[in-house]
């Protein structure tokens, strides 16, 4: 069954006649969430969940054309019955699942497993193709629950506070900021930079709650930061802005964090492992439950993941795409929203 | 373990040594004393032998995980260090297990002799009991060093800091000879078991590149001009019938170079003594990278003393027979000197030659010609100068031969270790030979943190290969290489062997169109 293909400008529902996160203009995109390297310029229409439509029309534009569905409500494309599923990866993000003629594809986007404190949580669906991200395919990622990362991160803003320091978090605007904000909710003020407050003004305004915040303003007074909580995008690490916060302990929040090296590359004071996509117990969980007879891994590890599905008995292909630079493109539309 | 386990966490995520400084002074208040005792001597090599081998660890943890071999491989050279791969594999621990660091380490010292049933009983318990970062820790106990950015600088500044006791005595203090259970926290520090009056050192006086023209520097008569060489400096102590022997970075280094020990011995007199260690064979000056192998080991072998012999180039002299000369003149220092040396003829000491030399416009050509027998260049001391504490302008000038390069295209990358471990900045290089490419070099030093993270994305997007610890990429980055030396080499492919390869600066305006031949390489053995 020929439902979709892989082609230069993405992955292509052949009867449906849609790209599904394309990363070159098309007529019609479905796009999984609103990061960067899913959602792109230049398409004539999309296609997305109810809760990303606020993100994307912020980041792309007030006057595209877009619709909207809710999970599980299905739009006939073409004779293709489109729906959506939670991906848990962030606000809004979801699988794509694809039906026709009784054969089903599901796209998964990007996908965390493991509930937040934020996101609708991620649903397994059954399929007989799944396409699955990978970024993070080794056995050595294995993420702590959001209760022990929580406290493992509000023990550090305490410890901080005691002497006397200002805790800053970076992390990525779309996302990993709301996610930090939900950590560390009621802890103490949340100061985020200008690029997060926009996108929780558009999050908030389309009827999403989120933490309280306060704005933190070019010209901030140092007295009123001293010792609170900052969420800045990670593309001003080095920057004067972070330098001219009083006695600041820098954390950078992300997945890679879980590896010391990486840790210790960056130059920060902490390193804590605040990862929105699956770890490997998540990614081999979430292939098993679609109980599909033919999975395509994309973005991340992908040769490694698929040989191991190979492996244990279940037919997995390698899907070359372009989501692998997706810190790269996300970095870009943070220097974007920050400039 | 947690503390230290704290601590390790503390000091490796930071680059600031004041931090790390902080962080050890905190431990020092408040850890047992057996512990602190034991954070010493693992930091400076006195590390007990490993009591478990590395595969069987290996096998241990394919057996709980259900892991094929490669997926265990493939995860080891992403993560880069054995120890922390072993950490992250293994299930979350089911038990809490909390000792002191001491009884871990007196516990891996007793494991040593056991069966391999019993080791495994005894790790399997112990994994099952720690968390993820205290197991990493427990690992490296058992096996690697503590790649964690502390030198014995670092170290003895935060005991200073602690204490109050001077940081070059303390130094002496964690050199000398004691072990964990032959001595108390206090007696270490306060250096009951050694005699610091004997090996206190000087401060070094240092120099400063040449910035101005020769002739700007007046009279050449003033000048005292030497060969520089590339070794250790080092600071040779003989006083009351004891040698020491201290590096410039203020480290001990007396038990890694015992023929210099054994021939300082012999001489007559109390001296203090500057110059330069060096690799010396066949009264030939080896490079550094020959005196490299002689560096940090543990223990000095026969073979090793016989394949890099190790000598001393002596440029001043600081104190003899009790007296400081530091506040005389360079002048009559190298007449104490020269008569120290009349008195005492032996093969391991060499006094630095002056070069004789009537006009400045002399110099350039000595200074080009040094290269030939591995000299770095030039040493200008202005002979009326004070041996002065670290560096002062005008006085000495160090005037270095420019080093040769070409340009080189990037082959192969591989990941770097400790805090590189999660970057590609380990390159192989070629250049063209006729339609093919030829590897001349492998070189890892030289670029920013920045040009690195964009190179080892770059290699994850280029590499051919999926798997394993080295990425062959597409030949298309041009690196300019730059090299202190270059001759023919039939152990080498290319028939080239440089010398002390590094990375100059990443061309991205050029493309492997524009890199060196092997024809224009060899060109520069003629030349250099």
């Amino acid at each position: 069954m020929k439902l979709v293909k892989f082609t230069k400008k993405g992955i292509y529902c052949i009867p449906g006649k849609f790209y599904l996160d394309p990363w070159y203009p098309v007529d019609y995109a479905i796009i999984s969430h609103g990061h960067a390297d899913h959602s792109r310029w230049g398409n004539k229409h999309y296609l997305c969940h109810n809760d990303s439509k606020a993100i994307i029309k912020h980041r792309l534009g007030q006057d595209i054309s877009i619709e909207s569905l809710a999970y599980n409500e299905p739009k006939n494309i073409n004779g293709v019955q489109v729906s959506f599923f939670p991906a848990g990866h962030i606000i809004g993000a979801a699988q794509i699942r694809l039906e026709y003629k009784g054969y089903v594809v599901v796209f998964s986007g990007d996908y965390k497993t493991q509930s937040d404190f934020l996101t609708t949580p991620f649903e397994p669906v059954k399929c007989h193709t799944f396409i699955t991200e990978s970024t993070f395919g080794l056995p050595v990622y294995k993420w702590k629950t959001e209760q022990e990362l929580q406290t493992e991160i509000q023990d550090w803003v305490f410890k901080n506070q005691q002497n006397n320091r200002t805790s800053v978090f970076l992390g990525y605007s779309l996302g990993k900021a709301q996610r930090m904000m939900s950590l560390l909710a009621g802890v103490d003020d949340i100061y985020v930079h200008n690029a997060i407050n926009h996108l929780n003004n558009a999050i908030v305004n389309s009827g999403i709650n989120l933490p309280k915040t306060t704005l933190l303003t070019p010209d901030f007074k140092k007295a009123d930061i001293q010792n609170k909580i900052i969420i800045l995008p990670p593309a001003l690490l080095g920057s004067k802005m972070l330098k001219r916060i009083p006695n600041a302990a820098t954390a950078i929040c992300s997945g890679w964090m879980h590896i010391r090296g990486n840790r210790r590359w960056k130059g920060v004071d902490a390193g804590f492992a605040v990862s929105d996509h699956a770890d490997w117990d998540g990614l081999l969980q979430a292939v098993k439950a679609t109980e599909a007879e033919k999975v395509y891994v994309t973005h991340g590890s992908q040769a490694v993941f698929s040989k191991y599905l190979n492996e244990i008995g279940i037919e997995a292909h390698e899907l070359k795409t372009e989501f692998g630079d997706e810190e790269m493109a996300k970095e870009a539309a943070d220097k974007k929203e920050t400039a | 373990m947690k503390d230290f386990s704290n601590l390790i966490s503390a000091i490796e995520i930071t680059n600031k040594t004041n931090a790390k400084i902080d962080a050890l002074v905190n431990y020092f208040k408040t850890a047992p004393d057996k512990d602190k005792l034991w954070l010493i001597a693992l930091f400076t090599g006195k590390r007990p032998s490993r009591p478990v081998k590395s595969n069987l660890m290996k096998s241990w943890v394919m057996e709980i995980t259900q892991l094929p071999e490669w997926l265990f491989l493939e995860s080891y050279s992403s993560v880069g260090d054995l120890g922390e791969t072993i950490a992250l594999l293994l299930p979350n621990p089911q038990n809490t297990i909390e000792k002191p660091l001491h009884i871990w380490v007196e516990e891996l010292i007793n494991l040593k002799p056991k069966t391999d049933e019993e080791k495994k009983a005894y790790v399997l318990k112990a994994w099952n009991g720690l968390q993820s970062q205290e197991r990493l820790i427990f690992n490296k106990l058992i096996g690697g060093s503590f790649r964690v950015g502390v030198s014995k600088k670092n170290l003895v500044n935060a005991l200073a800091k602690l204490s109050g006791i001077d940081a070059n005595q303390l130094m002496h203090s964690i050199i000398g000879n004691w072990t964990p259970n032959s001595i108390s926290f206090a007696d270490l520090i306060n250096g009951t078991h050694i005699n610091y009056d004997n090996s206190k050192p000087y401060p070094f006086c240092l120099a400063y590149a040449l910035e101005k023209e020769l002739s700007d520097l007046g009279n050449e008569k003033d000048w005292q001009v030497e060969y520089k060489w590339d070794g250790i400096r080092g600071q040779i102590i003989k006083r009351k019938e004891e040698v020491f022997i201290w590096s410039r970075g203020e480290e001990l280094v007396t038990q890694q170079f015992p023929e210099l020990v054994t021939a300082i011995a012999k001489l007559k007199g109390n001296f203090v003594i500057d110059g330069e260690i060096l690799a010396i064979k066949d009264s030939a000056v080896l490079l550094f990278n020959d005196l490299q192998k002689r560096l940090n080991r543990k223990n000095v072998t026969k073979k090793l003393l016989e394949e890099v012999p190790v000598g001393f180039y002596v440029y001043d002299i600081l104190e003899l027979d009790e007296v400081d000369l530091r506040t005389q003149s360079m002048q009559e220092r190298r007449m104490l000197l020269e008569t120290l040396f009349q008195q005492n003829k032996n093969d391991i000491l060499h006094l630095s030659e002056i070069i004789n030399f009537t006009n400045w416009n002399e110099l350039d050509a000595l200074r080009n010609h040094a290269r030939s027998f591995n000299s770095e260049g030039l040493m200008l001391k202005k002979k009326t100068s004070l041996y002065h504490v670290g560096r002062k302008k005008g006085e000495w000038w160090k005037w270095k031969v420019d080093p040769l390069t070409i340009d080189v295209v990037m082959i192969y990358a591989q990941k770097g270790s400790g805090r590189r471990s999660s970057k590609y900045t380990d390159y192989t290089f070629a250049v063209k030979n006729n339609d093919t490419l030829v590897t001349v070099a492998k070189a890892y030093s030289g670029l920013t943190d920045k040009e690195i993270t964009e190179i080892s994305k770059w290699v994850n997007k280029n590499a051919i290969e999926k798997f394993g610890p080295v990425r062959t990429v597409k030949p298309a980055l041009v690196f300019e290489i730059a090299f202190e030396g270059i001759a023919y080499s039939k152990r080498h492919k290319s028939g080239v062997a440089l010398r002390f390869p590094r990375i100059k600066r990443w061309r991205r305006d050029k493309t492997v169109k524009d890199i060196d031949t092997i024809e224009s390489v060899k060109a520069l053995i003629q030349t250099s």
